[in-house]
This record gives structure tokens, sequence and C-alpha cells, in this order.
């Protein structure tokens, strides 16, 4: 029998004794992902180094598995916990892609599910519909949105929790098949794993998704801008500026998300601004250039400004 | 008796790995595959029944094994087939079949003649195991 024997290095022609990690970790392709992710993704300092270090113990354990020594593939579910319009989404589907490039994961599809996929309307309904979804998920990435609406406390005949013991007994049986990754707010997360202890067991990762500081908001605001053709000229950058300290201040407050809507309406405004001012030809620096007048008609200046004069 | 109906039935019994190989080679094609089970071998016996839908958006064969772990674990003493449907405009029908899970002992077929006007034999094949009533067949 094959299991009897003594675990020894599997020697290859070219005698597999010693393995180049810098040269594996270039040839896989993890690099790009990781160079990708650092240069697209603005500030998430202490995410992009977890994920870094789950890149290298990847590489680690497929190295030793090349070279015959004792190797047990790590559960990597994970959870990422942050405020909305920290990057989860995003930087989830990065993990899948690395993933599947590390050969963790067959096929590195990202499914994003919420709490309406996975639980049914009346008995009965709940299994088969996520079983559908798990099925769906195999070979690559479950992202789990908000989890935390799985388990309703107030209800214990909530079906919620049948697709709960679904989902841990299938995450338990095949590790090997896909990852799970739930994402949500950090404190109800945390209430969520209390309730369910059996979730915080087999969940081996958590990733904090910090907020962003002001200056890493602008530089994302002049990505996003810069990917549609858009820019800011110098007085638009410095009412952007202020347009992110104030929209900190206001309730509601989503991050990325709420500088993206910004940004839609800054277009809209600018749209406007040009059909009702232009006579004649214009070229198109003007049609890509967002100007101060564009944001500080936002709502938010107004409000400041009767706030300042109320307290006044 | 080894009953032969679909691919690779002149093979030795396809492990797990090797179905799953030949299911994700299914997948990869685009077509739909499922399951299918019964307890009446006959070789003109097209209509087994179904266990779940078929698959036609999961890219790994992953998720059929699932199923099919769970169909043996049901209808382990029958005969469960894996059936792989294209629905691309043309084909419309199924491309690859296969048996995956055979009940212990095959008792095979018993050949009927009958006496018909003249000298004319009508020939027929009946199932031993069909002799029994569905559900009890085979242990």
């Amino acid at each position: 029998m094959a299991e009897a024997e003594p675990i020894r290095p599997q020697v290859d022609d070219e005698r597999l004794s010693a393995i180049d990690l810098k040269a594996g970790y270039a040839l896989s392709g993890v690099k790009d992902v990781l160079d990708e992710l650092d240069r697209t993704l603005i500030g998430l300092k202490p995410v992009k180094q977890r994920i870094k270090e789950t890149a290298a113990l990847l590489l680690v354990e497929r190295a030793r598995k090349r070279l015959g020594l004792a190797h047990e593939t790590p559960t990597l579910h994970m959870c990422f916990s942050g405020n909305p319009g920290t990057g989860k989404t995003t930087v989830a589907l990065r993990m899948a892609d690395l993933l599947h490039r590390l050969g963790y994961i067959r096929k590195g599809h990202l499914v994003s599910v919420t709490r309406d996929d996975l639980v049914g309307q009346y008995i009965g309904h709940t299994a088969p519909k996520t079983k559908e979804i798990l099925k769906k998920a195999m070979g690559g990435v479950l992202f789990i949105d908000e989890a935390y609406y799985l388990h309703r406390q107030e209800n214990e005949r909530d079906y919620g929790q049948e697709a709960i013991e679904i989902l841990l007994q299938v995450m338990e049986n095949q590790r090997d098949d896909f990852v799970v990754i739930l994402a949500g707010y950090a404190d109800r997360m945390e209430r969520f794993f209390e309730s369910n202890p059996g979730f915080r067991s087999r969940i081996a990762h958590h990733i904090d998704f910090p907020d962003y500081a002001d200056d890493e908001l602008l530089a994302i605001s002049e990505v996003m801008l810069e990917k549609q053709n858009y820019g800011f000229d110098d007085e638009g950058r410095a009412a952007m500026e202020q347009y992110i300290a104030l929209r900190r201040r206001q309730p509601h407050f989503a991050n990325a998300r709420s500088i993206r809507n910004a940004l839609d309406r800054a277009r809209l405004r600018q749209a406007n601004r040009l059909f009702e001012t232009s006579n004649g030809p214009i070229d198109a620096d003007t049609l890509s250039t967002i100007v101060a007048a564009d944001i500080r008609a936002s709502r938010i200046f107004s409000n400041e400004a009767s706030q300042v004069e109320s307290a006044s | 008796m080894h009953i032969t109906q679909g691919a690779f039935s002149f093979l030795p019994p396809l492990t797990d790995d090797q179905i799953a190989r030949q299911v994700q080679y299914c997948i990869d094609k685009g077509w739909a595959v499922s399951l299918e089970f019964t307890d009446d071998p006959h070789p003109r016996n097209t209509y087994w029944d179904m266990w779940g839908h078929p698959m036609f958006d999961n890219p790994d064969a992953a998720a059929l094994m699932m199923e099919l772990k769970g169909c043996r674990k049901v209808y382990g003493d029958r005969y469960i087939r894996l059936v792989a449907f294209d629905s691309s405009h043309g084909w419309e029908s199924v491309r690859l079949s296969f048996i995956v899970n055979r009940p212990a002992a095959e008792p095979g077929f018993r050949l009927e003649r009958q006496e018909a006007a003249g000298r004319e034999i009508r020939y027929t094949t009946r199932s031993y195991a069909a002799d029994r009533p569905s559900g009890e067949r085979y242990g």
C-alpha cells in the first residue's frame, strides 16, 4: 500500500530537492495579482498584509507538497468585517482570482449572495435553495454579504438557521471544493458569531477593513474619475477635499460608495452646466473636467452654510 | 450479469475521481449534467427517474459529485447514471451518458420465446430483478 511507505521526497527526472519560492511566486502569476492589488486599491494596508500572508502560506504549502513533505490543505474560509464602502466585495473578487492562481480553488469565480438567495419562503424551501447556491459556488468563492441577516435572534423558527446548518455542514465536508467569505459590519458580525459558535470555529481568517482616511478617499475619487476619462481641475480637487471632510460628518457615510455617488452627481451637474453655458464647439478637455462649481453645488455645502448661519 | 448500457460500460466501474473528471469534461463543453436512477435496467427502459434538476449553471464537477453522494445514500442499491445534455441548437439531446452506480448483484435477463402462428418465434427479454415489485428489487 502506498500509505504504508515512509514519506520521502518525490524525485523527478530533474531531482526536485529544492524549490525556489521566489520563482514559484513569479511563475504562478500571484505576483501580478498582488501588484495589481497594491496599485489599484488605495489604503487598506492591514488587508493587503493579510492577503500577502495568505499567499505566502499557500505558496509554502504548495512547495511542501511538491517536495513530498507532510501537508494539510489549510482552511481558508474568511470573514471580512468593516463599514460599508470599504472595499470588501472588491477584495473578495481579487481573492477569488488569487486563490485560483495558487491552485487552491479550481475555477476562481465569485458567487455573491445575500440572505434572500439562501433562505426560502416556506418550510422545505430553504434546503434546496441553499444547496443550489452552494453547488453554483463549487470550485470558486461563495461571498455572503451581510451574513448576520441569516440569523434572526427574535424568531427562533426562522428558516435562516436551516441555511446556516447546511452551510456549516458543506463548509466542513467539502473544504477543498470552495471557500466561503462572510462579510458585514464588524459589530454585527461579532454578535452573529456569538450566537453561532460553529461558524467562528470554522472560519480561520478574520480580516478587518479600516475606514479610509480623507486623503485616501481623495485619491480614490481621482482613480474613479480617471477610469471614466474625467478629471478635476485644481479648484475642483480642493472642493472635493472639503466635500469629503464635510460628508464624513453626515449620517450614512459609506466611504468609497459615498464618493462614487457624489461623483455621479457631479457629472450630472457638469453635463447640465456645459449644456446651459456653452455656445459653439467645446473641446475634450472641457468635456472631461469637473470644476469646483460642480461639486460646490452639493447639498452638503449648503447645509453646512445654513448650520453656520443658524449657529451664529 | 454486468449490464452494458451507455459509455464506458465495458470498462471496470469508474472511480469517483474518474467520474468527476468526465463530468468536468461535460461541464466544460457546456452540457448540463444530471443524475437519473432506476431499478428496472431493461435496455428499452429509457425513462429513468430524475435525481434533482439538470445543472445548467454549475461550473465545477464537485456540485454533481455532491448530488451523486446524496443519490447513493438513498438509492445506492439501484442503477444510477449520469446524463449530459447539450441544449445548443441542432443538438438538443443527450451527448454522453454512463452508469455511475450499480446494485451489488445484477441477476441479468431471461430470454422468453413465444410460439406464434406457424413456426414463428417471438423473443422477449425480461429482467429477473423485475419479477419483484419496484422498490424491493436488489435486496
